[in-house]
C-alpha cells in the first residue's frame, strides 16, 4: 500500500487503470440500462414511472458511499499526515454532491406522478438534504481558506464532525417523521423486489460505483497536476 | 482549574460590559419574533400552532448569530494565542469558552423565550416543556457553535459559512426540541432525555473538534 501513497507511483498506476476502469463502466451501463429500460417489467401500480429508480437508488447510495469515502480519507489524513488522502477526499466531495444532487433531483421527478408532489418532507428526502448541505459545507471550507495546508487540516474535521454527525441526524429525522406520517408512503422495493427488477439495479449501482472511481482519479490526477503547477509558478516567481 | 474559573469569569464580565451580548441577541430574538406574524398573517389560531417552532427556530438563528464572538475577538487580540499556551489543555479553555457563550447568551434567550411566546399566543401549558426544553437544548447548540466559530475563525466570509457548517448539525436537537413541545405530553420526557443526552455528547466531542481546528489556526 505504501507505494501507491506516493504521488507519482500512484499516477502511474491510475493511467494504467483508467482505461480499464472506463471499459468496465461503460459495459456496465449498457448492461444496465438494457436491463433498466428494455427487459425490466413495468411496475403493476407505478407503470414506466418505477424506471426512474435505476437512475435515482444508484445515485443515493453513491451519495452516502463518497461520502464514507471523503471522511475514511481525512480520516486516513489525520492519522498518517498524508497529503494524498487530503486530496483524495477533496475530489470526493463535489463527486459525492453532484451524486446527491442527482438523487434528490430524480427523486423530486419521481415524486410528482408518485405523491402529487415535487417534494415531500419525508425523513429520507429530509436527511439526504442535509447530506447535501453537509457536502456544500466542505466544498465551501475548501474554497474559503486559501492556505492549502491549513484548508486540509479544517477540512479533515469537518468532514469528520459530519460523519459523527450523519447517524444522529439519521436517527432523529426518522424518528420525525415516524411522528407526522406513516411509514407505509414510502415503500418503494427494499428485499421485496422482485428479481427482472433487482439486478438492473444492482448493475446500475456498480456502473455509478466504476464512474466515481473513473471520476474521482481524473480529479486527483488533476489536483495533483494543478498543485505541481503552483509550485513550479511560485518557484520562478510568478504567484 | 483556577485558570478555567478565571476565564469563565473573565468572558462573562466582557460579553456583560461589552455590550453586543445578551441585550443585542434578545434584541435579534424580539426583531425575528415581530416580524414572523407579520410575515404569517395575526390569525390567532396559526400562530398557537407555530408558535413553538417559531421560538426554536429564532433560537437557532440567534445562538448562531453570536456563534463567532466566542473565538473571534480573542484571537484577534492574541489572547487566544496566550490560553493555547496556559497550563489548561486547549479542550478545557473551549469548554469553558462555550459555557460562558452559554451562560451569556443561549441560556438567557432560552429561559426569555417561553415568555415571548405569549406573544405569539403559546399554549400556556407548553410553556414549561419549552422552557426545558431549550435549556437543554441551547447548551448543546453553544457547544456545536463552538464547531462553527472554530472552524471559521478568520475568515472573512466566516459568517455565511459557519451557518451552512453549524445549521444541519442543529437538526437533531431541533427535531427532539419541538417534540418535547408539539407532541402528545408522554412524549415529552423521553425527548427531554434525549436532549440531555445530545447536550452531554457534545460536551465531550465539541471540545476536541474546536480545538484540533484552533490549532489550524494558531499554528
Amino acid at each position: 500500500m505504501q507505494q501507491f501513497a506516493n504521488p507519482t507511483q500512484f499516477l502511474s498506476l491510475a493511467n494504467k487503470a483508467l482505461p480499464t476502469i472506463w471499459a468496465v463502466t461503460t459495459i456496465l451501463f449498457a448492461l444496465g440500462l438494457y436491463g433498466a429500460l428494455v427487459t425490466a417489467p413495468p411496475d403493476y401500480q407505478q407503470g414506466e414511472t418505477v424506471r426512474i429508480m435505476f437512475v435515482h437508488v444508484p445515485a443515493a447510495w453513491l451519495a452516502m458511499l463518497v461520502y464514507t469515502v471523503m471522511a475514511l480519507a481525512s480520516a486516513v489524513a489525520i492519522i498518517f499526515r498524508h497529503p494524498l488522502a487530503d486530496v483524495a477526499a477533496k475530489t470526493a466531495a463535489p463527486i459525492g454532491a453532484v451524486f446527491c444532487f442527482l438523487a434528490l433531483a430524480t427523486g423530486s421527478l419521481w415524486g410528482k406522478p408518485m405523491w402529487g408532489a415535487w417534494w415531500v418532507w419525508d425523513a429520507r428526502l429530509t436527511s439526504m438534504f442535509v447530506l447535501f448541505l453537509l457536502y456544500v459545507g466542505y466544498i465551501a471550507i475548501w474554497q474559503a481558506i486559501e492556505e492549502p495546508t491549513r484548508a486540509a487540516t479544517i477540512a479533515r474535521i469537518v468532514a469528520l464532525v459530519g460523519v459523527v454527525n450523519i447517524p444522529i441526524i439519521k436517527f432523529s429525522v426518522d424518528w420525525w417523521n415516524s411522528l407526522h406520517q406513516p411509514a407505509s408512503v414510502f415503500k418503494m422495493g427494499g428485499p421485496s423486489i422482485a428479481f427482472p427488477m433487482l439486478w438492473p439495479l444492482l448493475v446500475m449501482g456498480l456502473a455509478y460505483t466504476f464512474l466515481f472511481l473513473a471520476l474521482h482519479l481524473i480529479s486527483i490526477r488533476s489536483e495533483i497536476t494543478a498543485r505541481k503547477l503552483r509550485n513550479l509558478q511560485i518557484a520562478r516567481g510568478e504567484n | 482549574m483556577r485558570l478555567l474559573w478565571a476565564l469563565l469569569r473573565r468572558d462573562l464580565i466582557l460579553a456583560a460590559r461589552q455590550g453586543g451580548g445578551v441585550g443585542t441577541a434578545l434584541g435579534f430574538f424580539l426583531t425575528v419574533l415581530v416580524l414572523l406574524p407579520i410575515g404569517i398573517g395575526p390569525d390567532q389560531v396559526t400562530l398557537q400552532r407555530l408558535a413553538p417552532g417559531m421560538l426554536w427556530i429564532t433560537l437557532l438563528l440567534s445562538v448562531l448569530l453570536s456563534a463567532d464572538r466566542i473565538f473571534q475577538q480573542d484571537f484577534e487580540d492574541g489572547s487566544l494565542e496566550v490560553m493555547a499556551m496556559a497550563p489548561a489543555s486547549l479542550e478545557l479553555v473551549v469548554l469553558t469558552k462555550a459555557f460562558a457563550h452559554w451562560l451569556s447568551t443561549s441560556l438567557p434567550l432560552s429561559l426569555a423565550a417561553p415568555f415571548l411566546g405569549i406573544l405569539l399566543n403559546l399554549r400556556t401549558e407548553t410553556i414549561w416543556p419549552l422552557a426545558l426544553s431549550m435549556v437543554l437544548g441551547s447548551l448543546a447548540l453553544s457547544l456545536l457553535a463552538s464547531i462553527g466559530a472554530s472552524l471559521t475563525l478568520n475568515l472573512r466570509r466566516g459568517g455565511l459559512l459557519i451557518s451552512i457548517l453549524v445549521l444541519p448539525l442543529y437538526v437533531p436537537v431541533l427535531v427532539f426540541g419541538m417534540s418535547a413541545t408539539t407532541g402528545n405530553p408522554e412524549m415529552i420526557m423521553p425527548s427531554l432525555l434525549i436532549l440531555s443526552a445530545m447536550a452531554l455528547a457534545s460536551l465531550v466531542l465539541a471540545p476536541i473538534a474546536a480545538a484540533a481546528a484552533l490549532r489550524a489556526y494558531l499554528k
